[in-house]
C-alpha cells in the first residue's frame, strides 16, 4: 500500500450476518488512495454486501470498516462505539458515490435532473452552478444531448453513464461500482467501462465489483478473490488473474475467463 | 421495375395478394341483442306510460333551488372527505412504514379502528361526541390549557360532524391505498437516494411518493366516486345535503318515488362527470409505463364514423 496517508478504505475481520447465514467472515483489506480495487468472485461470496457495507447500507456486526481514516456508522469515543445519527449517515454517504447493476436511476426525472437531485436537494446547492456542473458530467459520459431524456428512453448503457455522472455529481472521494456492466447487453458494455476507465485515469479511488477480468486485468491496481465470505487471495491483478494460487481462484477464473 | 441482386429477388418480386375470405357468422350476438332490446323497449315503454312515476314532478323539483343546495352540499361534503382522507391517509401510510415500532403500531390501530366499524356508527358517533365532552380546552397535556368553549355543540356542528365521521373513515381506506403504492416502488430507489445521502423523509417526498403516484391515483377516483355516494349517510344526522333534501320534499309532498328519481339524477350526472375525469387522469398517469395510450372516448367515437385507415 502507498506508504504516505492512510488507506482509503479499511476493513479490519469485517463480519456481517443476514440472520444465520454469516455472509462476512472476517474480511481484512485496505484500498489505498486512487487506486482502482477490483472485487471478483462466484455469486453469493459477499462482495456485493461488503460493498454495501463501505457506504452502511447494509450494518456490520463485527469488526472495523473505515472510510478515509473515520469509522463507518460510528464514532468512536476512548473505548466505547456511538452509533451514529441517520443525519450523519447521510452527511458521510454524500462523500461516496455508487453505482448499481441494475442504474435505479429516478424514472420521474430527465437524466439532467437525475444528476441535479442530491447536490440541489441534499447539499442545497444553487441551481445554476450545479446545472452546469451537471451538463459538464454528462457531456463527460458522453450523453450531453440526452439531458432531456427519461431513463424509460435511454439504453442500458446510456442509463448506467447517466448514473455513474448522478454519482460524481456529489463530488465523491470515492466510487463504489456493484456489477455495473452485468444487466447490459454485450454490446453496451463497452461504453461504460470507457467511462470507467477514463475516472480511473482522472485518479479517481474506485472499489469495483465485477466479472470483466479484461477490465480488472488493464485496469486495476488491486484485485480480492473472494469465496464464500473470507478473502481467498488478493494481489495485482495481472499476477492473480494469470497466475493464481489457490484452487478456488483457479476453478472460479477457468469459467470466467 | 427494377432489377434487384438474385438472392432476394424472389421475395421481393410482388406483395402477396391480400386476403380474401367469408368473415365467421355470429348468430348468437344477434340473438342476445334481439333479447336485450326487447326487454329495454318494455321497460322504456313502463316508464314512460305508468303515471305513478309522475315525470312531471320529477321535472318539476330536478332544478329546485333546495335540490341544488343540496347537490353543492353533497359537492362540498366530497371535496372536504376527500381532501381529508387523503392527505390523512398518506400521512397514516408513511407512519405505518416507519422504523419507529409505536408510530407505526398507532397507525395500524387508527386504520384498525376506522376501517372496522361502519362509517354511520362514526357519523352518529362524531355528532353525540358534544354530549360527553364538558368543554374543548388546548394545552399542555395533563397540565394548564386554554379554553377554548364550554359548550362543543358550538364547535361540533352537523357539517363538522360528518367531515369528521367521512374524511376520518375516507383516511383509513386511503391510507391502505398509499402504503400499496409505496410498497409498489422498487427498493434499488431508496437505495439509490440513500447512497447519494438524501434523508428518508426527503427520499419519501421526491423519490417515492411521485412514483408512488401512478398506483394511488386510479383507486382514489374509485374512492370519490364511492364517496360522492357514501356522504348521502349524513342523513342520518340530518345535515341536508342531496339525499335527505329531496327526503324532506318527499315527505312533505308524499311524491317519495318521484323525488328519489330526482336524486338518483343528480348522483348520476356526478359520477358520470368524475368517471369521465378519473378516465382521462389514468390515462395520463400511464405515461410512461405502456407504450401505447388507450383511445379517448372521443377518438374512438372519431374511429367509429370513420373506419381506421381513411382518417389520418
Amino acid at each position: 500500500m502507498s506508504p504516505a496517508g492512510v488507506p482509503m478504505v479499511q476493513a479490519q475481520s469485517v463480519q456481517k450476518s443476514f440472520g444465520r447465514l454469516e455472509v462476512l467472515k472476517g474480511i481484512d483489506l485496505e484500498v489505498a488512495p486512487r487506486d482502482v480495487f477490483c472485487l471478483v468472485g462466484p455469486s453469493g461470496s459477499g462482495k456485493s454486501t461488503f460493498l454495501r457495507c463501505i457506504n452502511h447500507l447494509e450494518k456490520i456486526d463485527g469488526g472495523r470498516l473505515s472510510v478515509d481514516g473515520e469509522l463507518v456508522g460510528y464514532r468512536q469515543k476512548g473505548d466505547k462505539l456511538y452509533e451514529l445519527r441517520d443525519r450523519e449517515v447521510c452527511q458521510k454517504r454524500q462523500e461516496i458515490g455508487m453505482v448499481f447493476q441494475s442504474f435505479n436511476l429516478f424514472p420521474h426525472m430527465t437524466a439532467l435532473a437525475n444528476v441535479m437531485e442530491a447536490p440541489c436537494r441534499v447539499r442545497g446547492e444553487a441551481k445554476a452552478t450545479v446545472r452546469d456542473r451537471a451538463h459538464k458530467l454528462l457531456d463527460r459520459v458522453g450523453l450531453s444531448e440526452k439531458a432531456d431524456n427519461y431513463p424509460a428512453q435511454l439504453s442500458g448503457g446510456q442509463q448506467q453513464r447517466v448514473a455513474i455522472a448522478r454519482a460524481l455529481a456529489m463530488e465523491p472521494k470515492l466510487m463504489l461500482f456493484d456489477e455495473p456492466t452485468s444487466a447490459l447487453d454485450p454490446e453496451l458494455v463497452g461504453e461504460v467501462l470507457d467511462v470507467m476507465r477514463g475516472l480511473a485515469e482522472d485518479g479517481m479511488t474506485m472499489i469495483v465489483v465485477t466479472h470483466e477480468m479484461g477490465f480488472a486485468r488493464e485496469v486495476g491496481d488491486a484485485l480480492v478473490f473472494m469465496d464464500e465470505g473470507v478473502v481467498v487471495e488478493a494481489g495485482h491483478p495481472r499476477d492473480v488473474i494469470t497466475n493464481p494460487q489457490h484452487d478456488r481462484t483457479k476453478a472460479f477464473l477457468s469459467k470466467v475467463l | 421495375m427494377t432489377t434487384t441482386d438474385a438472392d432476394s429477388s424472389g421475395e421481393r418480386a410482388g406483395r402477396p395478394e391480400p386476403i380474401r375470405a367469408v368473415p365467421v357468422r355470429h348468430p348468437g350476438r344477434w340473438v342476445a341483442a334481439g333479447i336485450i332490446v326487447v326487454l329495454l323497449a318494455q321497460l322504456v315503454n313502463w316508464a314512460v306510460t305508468n303515471p305513478a312515476l309522475k315525470w312531471n314532478v320529477v321535472g318539476k323539483y330536478l332544478f329546485n333551488s333546495s335540490i341544488l343546495q343540496g347537490v353543492q352540499r353533497t359537492i362540498m361534503l366530497t371535496i372536504i372527505a376527500m381532501v381529508m382522507g387523503i392527505v390523512l391517509g398518506i400521512l397514516l401510510a408513511v407512519m405505518r412504514l416507519s422504523a419507529n415500532p409505536i408510530v407505526s403500531g398507532a397507525a395500524w390501530v387508527y386504520i384498525w379502528l376506522f376501517r372496522g366499524t361502519p362509517v354511520i356508527v362514526q357519523l352518529v358517533f362524531w355528532y353525540s361526541i358534544p354530549a360527553v365532552l364538558q368543554s374543548i380546552s388546548l394545552g399542555i397535556p395533563f397540565g394548564p390549557g386554554w379554553l377554548i368553549t364550554d359548550d362543543p355543540k358550538t364547535i361540533i356542528t352537523q357539517l363538522v360532524a360528518v367531515c369528521l365521521g367521512l374524511g376520518l373513515n375516507e383516511a383509513a381506506y386511503m391510507a391502505e391505498i398509499a402504503r400499496g403504492g409505496i410498497l409498489s416502488v422498487d427498493e434499488g430507489q431508496v437505495e439509490a437516494a440513500s447512497a447519494l445521502g438524501m434523508p428518508r423523509l426527503l427520499t419519501m417526498r421526491r423519490i417515492v411518493l411521485p412514483q408512488a403516484m401512478r398506483v394511488i391515483i386510479p383507486p382514489t377516483g374509485n374512492e370519490t366516486i364511492s364517496m360522492l355516494k357514501t356522504s348521502s349517510l349524513a342523513s342520518v344526522i340530518g345535515y341536508a345535503e342531496l339525499f335527505y333534501t329531496s327526503e324532506i320534499i318527499a315527505a312533505r309532498t308524499f311524491q317519495v318515488i318521484p323525488l328519489l328519481i330526482v336524486a338518483s339524477i343528480w348522483y348520476l350526472f356526478m359520477t358520470s362527470i368524475l368517471t369521465v375525469g378519473q378516465y382521462y387522469v389514468e390515462r395520463r398517469f400511464s405515461r410512461g409505463s405502456s407504450r401505447n395510450l388507450p383511445l379517448t372516448p372521443l377518438q374512438k367515437l372519431r374511429r367509429l364514423v370513420r373506419p381506421a385507415g381513411a382518417a389520418a
